[in-house]
């Protein structure tokens, strides 16, 4: 066991695993995170919380994550390379990991400019490779990435992520195994829309036998809303929201297409706790945490399995 | 070459408002060929400052002189003899320039009169683009020679990042990914293996002023005049 994380556990018990996402609040509402972590509790193994997503300030990553452990959640505490550099980052790993936060998520994280601090300067002393080799170099080596000794190393079960649907496509499985070399446990992928872009990438993984070395938790976002299918597909960089996905929407009249959303989600993770290689679903339900509870039934996650 | 831009002309005029005798020093190098601050775009300035000033009541005594480098302590030898007849400076020469102008007179202030914004390419006439970070850490020999500390909008080593987009960068559709453009590269030459590896987290070395003595040669151990 690397780090003994509820998420690890599951994992390596070989349960399908389910976890979510949670944004912390732009301000000091706890009551806000609690509330959040409530339609979650009891439904997911895990809840990944995010570093000022979209380059927008809010409550720092680690600050929430200590919410939802007094809540009786586990956290996957995110932090992007973004807004800090390398001193900050390990002090912040070791505190983080005093206070009993056992998951990361390693991330580049998104550009400033689209954020509400347009022209900060970003600081990318490293980048997601790199800060996955530094967690990993101080759990299993003791090592600060100055070569330094760690009394009592942090021991993190190391998160990232992958975009099996951006170009240059063929780049995409080397790029994940970069990341296994650099030494990550687990991989949250981008939202999948594309299954037949998915279903290359995995078995390109499968063949190469990355999967049997990292946890591929495939990321799955139901659509609220038509338009929040066309901007996905037009505005965020690197997705792929195939032409079907939205017909669909379309073809279910007013006040039914969330509700359809949520079917297409549910009927992915169908697919997904099928497929060769993928070890769990990754559930971003953006601002819409109060609904985790209805798809984890829908998807049949339910109940969590508890592994000691 | 060096880039820069001029900067807006009411902060420039606003930086000179309580100096009544002021030098403008051009630079005949790369400010120049950037069409920034050599000979002509001292003349350009000056007759503006002037109109401005005399519009504002406020007459200025414009000189305009402008050296093959003000970067090179041999060039700014050629002023010591004329800043005495002015109370500021202007310089229109990159960041390096203005500062080794500064250093030389301390005792007049020297202002800019242009933003420095890196080093950088000819694409057209009146057209640059940045190409290098003077990271003094150069990787272009892995990365198919397009630099990813400056090309890549979060300077990654090993992209491309979440945010590539079809062969563009999330910053901007106009802006191509560089690491896009380094695999397509590496690809065509049959060198992917150069970004298989983990390029591990770099060295900064630009986070102190840096000094370079060449093989050879010495640092004198006094600053000549």
């Amino acid at each position: 066991m690397k780090s003994g994380s509820n998420l690890e556990k599951v994992l390596r018990a070989g349960h399908f695993a389910f976890t979510a996402e949670l944004d912390p609040p732009r301000g000091t509402s706890a009551g806000e995170v609690r509330a959040k972590a409530s339609y979650l509790k009891g439904n997911v193994d895990a809840v990944n919380i995010t570093d000022n997503q979209s380059s927008v300030v809010r409550m720092s990553s680690w600050a929430a994550s200590l919410i939802l452990l007094q809540e009786g959640l586990e956290p996957n505490f995110q932090m992007v390379c973004r807004d800090r550099n390398r001193l900050a980052m390990q002090a912040d790993i070791l505190g983080a990991y005093a206070h009993g936060i056992r998951n990361m998520l390693c991330l580049s994280g998104d550009h400033q400019q689209f954020g509400d601090h347009p022209t900060t300067k970003g600081v990318f002393d490293i980048d997601s490779m790199q800060l996955i080799s530094m967690v990993k170099g101080m759990r299993d080596e003791g090592k600060f990435m100055s070569g330094g000794h760690i009394e009592e190393p942090p021991r993190i079960f190391i998160g990232a992520a992958a975009n099996p649907s951006a170009e240059p496509f063929n780049w995409r499985v080397y790029r994940l195994a970069k990341k296994v070399n650099a030494g990550v446990d687990f991989i949250q992928t981008q939202c999948i829309y594309n299954m037949d872009k998915f279903r290359k990438w995995i078995k390109q993984a499968n063949d190469m036998g990355l999967t049997e070395k990292v946890y591929i938790l495939a990321g799955v976002t139901p659509m609220k809303s038509v338009s929040m299918a066309r901007q996905i597909k037009d505005e965020v960089p690197g997705m792929d929201v195939p032409d079907e996905i939205i017909t669909r929407l379309q073809g279910v009249g007013e006040g039914k297409v969330a509700d359809e959303g949520i079917k297409i989600a549910c009927e992915q993770i169908e697919e997904f706790k099928e497929m060769e290689g993928v070890a769990g679903v990754h559930l971003m339900a953006i601002e819409w945490e109060h609904k985790v509870p209805q798809i984890a039934e829908m998807a049949k996650v339910l109940p969590r399995p508890r592994v000691d | 070459m060096i880039v820069a831009k001029r900067k807006p002309f009411k902060e420039i005029n606003n930086m000179l408002k309580d100096y009544q005798k002021v030098l403008n020093v051009g630079c005949g190098t790369c400010v120049a060929v950037c069409l920034a601050g050599g000979e002509k775009e001292v003349d350009v300035l000056n007759a503006e400052l002037d109109m401005a000033r005399m519009l504002e009541d406020n007459p200025v005594e414009l000189g305009g002189r402008t050296v093959e480098r003000q970067c090179d302590r041999e060039y700014l030898a050629e002023l010591d003899d004329v800043v005495k007849d002015f109370d500021a400076i202007l310089s229109m020469a990159c960041g390096v320039g203005i500062q080794f102008l500064a250093e030389r007179f301390p005792n007049i202030p020297v202002f800019p009169a242009v933003d420095t914004s890196g080093l950088a390419v000819n694409q057209g006439v009146g057209w640059y683009e940045e190409r290098c970070r003077s990271c003094s850490n150069c990787v272009l020999g892995l990365t198919g020679g397009i630099c990813p500390v400056t090309m890549c909008a979060k300077g990654l080593y090993n992209g491309p990042c979440g945010g590539t987009n079809l062969g563009s960068c999330e910053i901007d559709a106009e802006q191509p990914c560089a690491w896009y453009q380094i695999y397509e590269r590496l690809e065509r030459q049959g060198r992917l293996d150069c970004i298989l590896e983990i390029t591990p987290a770099v060295d900064w070395h630009n986070q102190v002023p840096r000094t370079l003595v060449q093989p050879g040669y010495k640092k004198s151990d006094r600053k000549l005049k």
